[in-house]
């Protein structure tokens, strides 16, 4: 591509993330009394986050074991209560560890 | 504005400050391994810098630069980042239901643009309405390093042995582990969620290799969430903001 079409790229790219993130949220106004729709919507992060986990990490790592290992260890120390940043280094740790066998 | 107002706006972005410092982190390691990707497809430092400002998610610019190397059409561009972006449909509209009544449209806006799989999950870790000031305080400093990694991974990624980018690249499955699995422990219900998306995901991953990673994870969630809640609907006093 010339790099005009990557900024035309660029600048679609981000029109349509915008779009997506911000329309919802700037159009519903009230609160939603379905109780349907609230229980969805409150379920809906863990699975979309979920999803993009598994098997993603795995396919990630440099052989399925080594991202095993990182899931397991990463998942052991959320459990535990470590915060967002030591869980991603402990799995980059372990990731990086018993990729080298 | 009073001074009790001004105070606990401070205190917000100081609280943002604090918790957007750690997702920077993850996210320049992540967003580095990105930036050799981008590179890859022809995408200057200037241009990776102003995408990642903009687009800020992980799977939707993968793709984005996935799609300028291969010289794709605008149209199609467009159309895959809806899909791996239509997440943030979901969340967005979730979220609607997690800030201010009060908040009029500009805010509303500007809080939509801040929303990425991690900001989302700082605001929903909060019970009841989230503050704003908290999230864009978060939010840009962590879109900052975001956009910072972006550039040192173009301008220096083949500075860094294979193994060390492939390790940095699970960094940000593991910050999704810590989003996902402290309310798995305390909330039964949110386990099995968890459990089921887990091992769904990895079927149709394995069953069906011709569904993109971004279709998946939108008919999954949608599918998933909608069994949750017909299944397990939320007692009210478990919705947070919503009661009067």
């Amino acid at each position: 591509m010339t790099q005009n079409e990557i900024w035309i790229a660029i600048l679609v790219g981000a029109a349509v993330s915008l779009a997506v993130r911000a329309l919802p949220l700037t159009l519903i106004r009230k609160q939603i009394r379905n109780r349907f729709i609230r229980s969805f919507l409150y379920y809906v992060p863990y699975v979309t986050l979920a999803v993009m986990t598994f098997p993603a990490m795995i396919d990630a790592a440099r052989h399925p074991l080594a991202g095993a290992a990182a899931l397991a260890a990463g998942a052991a120390a959320a459990w535990l209560g470590a915060g967002l940043f030591p869980v991603a280094i402990i799995a980059c740790v372990v990731e990086y560890l018993a990729g080298l066998i | 504005m009073n001074n009790r107002n001004r105070e606990s706006k401070r205190l917000m972005i100081r609280n943002g400050l604090r918790d957007g410092l750690p997702i920077g982190l993850g996210y320049f390691a992540v967003a580095f391994s990105l930036g050799i990707t981008a590179r890859g497809a022809g995408v200057s430092p200037l241009q990776g810098w102003v995408a990642s400002i903009l687009n800020h998610a992980s799977a939707g610019e993968y793709a984005l630069y996935a799609l300028i190397g291969a010289r794709a059409a605008v149209w199609e561009i467009a159309a895959v980042i809806f899909v791996t972006n239509m997440r943030y449909l979901l969340m967005s509209a979730a979220l609607s239901q997690r800030v201010s009544p009060d908040a009029g449209a500009g805010k509303r806006l500007v809080t939509g643009f801040c929303i990425t799989d991690e900001i989302f999950g700082l605001a929903v870790a909060r019970p009841g309405y989230v503050s704003c000031t908290y999230l864009w305080t978060a939010f840009i400093l962590a879109d900052l390093m975001w956009a910072g990694g972006t550039l040192c991974g173009i301008l220096a990624g083949n500075v860094l042995p294979a193994e060390v980018v492939i390790a940095l690249s699970v960094a940000i499955y593991g910050m999704f582990l810590a989003i996902i699995i402290p309310p798995a422990r305390k909330n039964r219900v949110v386990a099995g969620v968890v459990t089921v998306s887990f091992l769904l995901s990895f079927g149709a991953d394995r069953l069906l290799p011709s569904l993109s990673s971004g279709t998946r994870t939108v008919v999954l969630t949608v599918v998933i969430a909608a069994a949750a809640a017909l299944l397990f609907p939320l007692k009210d006093e478990e919705t947070g903001g919503e009661q009067a």
